[in-house]
């Protein structure tokens, strides 16, 4: 997952970036090896194991599904950002109008809320080292214990009141951690591999033994811990291109790309997908299939405990600050699309509320443990407006269309943007409800329906705009 | 100075990953891996913030009037 503590902001919001001001090559690599090597990657890596993935799944379908999710970025995300230069909120502001943007926002914030209680999660489970109380389980939906309920509210009030007083020191923070972080995640890895060999008492003289103790003893394969979905190579590869969509098909990272020089600096984010959705997510499935390993009994994902068993002290600190310096942003972020519906009210103010609210979040052990579900949510509900901008930049125009309708139009509310909006996750998430099997596979899972769900929200986009463009009668 | 600190940030990182690769090739054991990525950890964020993300020497000079 990312957080977006190392995007460039509060310049340029309401008009193009200038020349001068574009950033070269390294600066986006550096970005992104940093930002998505987070504390909800030590929850991803355990859960794949969980959902009973194998070795050639796992591993193929990360090397696949992050080049497809690099792809995205170079080919639909940063052509436009090269081009238009303006952040995803100017741009859509533009397409959509005022008002259709806020209820974006609200979306948005509340799903940052979530996603950053999630990442207190994961730092509070390094509290229960130390304080020894009892926390949640792989299929817990609520708090369990008065301790974990304490311990996540500790974490998440000096998050939010950090993230309100000080932004950019924790920025600061997160940046000088990041190389530090990531080969922490390695280190994991290569702990918990070693512990493998020992604990299979395994010879490992070349990659084809490496390989065979990765598919008869790490992700072995089979059915999935109860409570979780069965993944294939397809899931991984989807999870993995979809995961971040929000960013890319989505078109948030129209905002970073706008500083890029060119294009092709989307392939910038196989620095970020290599680092954190292959290596770190791979090294923290490691410790938790050790962890099944030793004990099948004991089901739990919980990145402290796994992280202080490999590295120590060391682990522990990196899974406090992976949770502490991605939540930080998130929070922030949220608070920034919540300050967007309420502009009077004070910064500091909705980002306390925002904490709250991801503080609460955090207790609920259900998101944190259903993370794979979640992201792909998160992803799903985003897309559409993503698909909305595609199709509003590259091909309104050649269907004799208006792009950047609401502003041309004065509209405060683009009646086909968010009806687009609207059907798109209505069909989607039908196509999900109604569990359609073909072969014994299910194709619209959550982790799948935005695929077509992108193709669905373009036409509909285009055929929506023919109708409310030729019958202003629609409009506001 | 900041030649001399960046230095002892790269030792730091070497020293945090390469506990966990010796360990793996047999040369330490589990606690000495924890117990030296704990001081890796200690030096990067002890000499790290002197340099990383502050304008340069040589920016500095030009920036002086």
């Amino acid at each position: 997952m990312a957080d977006d503590q190392s995007q460039p902001t509060g310049e340029f919001e309401r008009e193009p970036v200038p020349q001068r001001s574009l950033l070269g090559f390294k600066s986006f690599i550096g970005m992104y090896a940093g930002e998505h090597c987070a504390g909800t990657e030590l929850m991803i890596g355990p859960l794949f194991v969980a959902a009973g993935v194998s070795a050639y799944d796992v591993v193929v379908g990360l090397l696949l599904g992050n080049a497809l999710a690099v792809l995205s970025w170079m080919l639909l995300t940063a052509p436009i950002a090269v081009r238009a230069r303006l952040t995803l909120y100017y741009q859509l502001e533009k397409i959509c109008g005022r008002n259709l943007v806020t209820l974006y926002n609200l979306a948005n914030g509340v799903m940052f809320c979530f996603l950053a209680g999630s990442m207190i999660t994961v730092s509070a489970t390094a509290l229960g080292v130390w304080l020894d109380f009892p926390m949640p389980g792989l299929n817990d939906i609520y708090p369990n214990s008065v301790g974990w309920v304490l311990a996540v509210l500790a974490v998440g009030t000096v998050i939010s009141v950090v993230a309100a007083y000080g932004y950019e020191m924790v920025s600061r923070i997160a940046n000088i951690a990041a190389p530090w972080m990531v080969l922490v995640f390695l280190a994991f890895g290569l702990v918990g591999l070693k512990e493998f060999i020992t604990a299979t008492d395994s010879k490992i003289h070349s990659i084809s033994d490496l390989w065979l103790l990765a598919q008869t003893s790490i992700w072995k394969g089979g059915e999935p811990l109860e409570g979780q979905v069965k993944f294939t190579f397809w899931h991984v590869t989807f999870f993995a291109w979809f995961c971040n969509m929000a960013m890319h098909i989505g078109m948030s990272d129209l905002s970073v790309f706008r500083f890029a020089r060119h294009s092709w600096y989307g392939i910038s984010t196989a620095a970020g997908m290599y680092v954190g959705h292959f290596m770190a997510w791979l090294s923290a499935s490691v410790l938790y299939a050790l962890q099944l390993h030793h004990d099948p009994t004991n089901t739990d994902v919980l990145p402290g405990p796994l992280a202080y068993k490999a590295c120590g002290i060391a682990g522990l600190i990196c899974v406090i600050i992976a949770g502490w310096t991605t939540a930080n942003p998130t929070i922030y972020r949220a608070g920034l699309a919540f300050q967007a519906i309420i502009p009077k009210s004070s910064r500091f103010a909705v980002t306390l509320f925002t904490g709250a609210i991801a503080t609460l979040a955090g207790m609920f052990p259900a998101i944190a443990m259903q993370l794979l579900g979640f992201v792909a949510l998160y992803g799903l509900l985003l897309m559409p407006m993503g698909a909305v901008v595609f199709a509003d930049f590259w091909l309104l125009k050649r269907f004799g269309l208006q792009s950047s309708y609401a502003e041309q139009s004065g509209l405060s509310f683009n009646w086909a943007a968010a009806l687009t909006w609207f059907i798109t996750l209505g069909i989607c998430l039908a196509l999900v409800k109604s569990g359609i099997e073909i072969n014994g596979f299910q194709p619209f899972q959550i982790w799948f329906v935005a695929l077509p769900g992108w193709f669905v929200a373009t036409f509909l986009y285009i055929g929506l705009s023919k109708l409310t463009q030729q019958s202003p009668a629609i409009d506001n | 100075m900041r030649r001399i600190l960046q230095l002892i940030s790269a030792v730091a990182l070497v020293a945090t990953i390469l506990p966990a690769m010796l360990f793996l090739l047999g040369r330490v054991d589990l606690e000495q891996v924890k117990w030296l990525m704990l001081l890796a950890t200690i030096v990067w964020f002890a000499s790290t913030p002197f340099w990383m993300g502050r304008p340069t020497e040589v920016k500095d000079e030009i920036d002086v009037p």
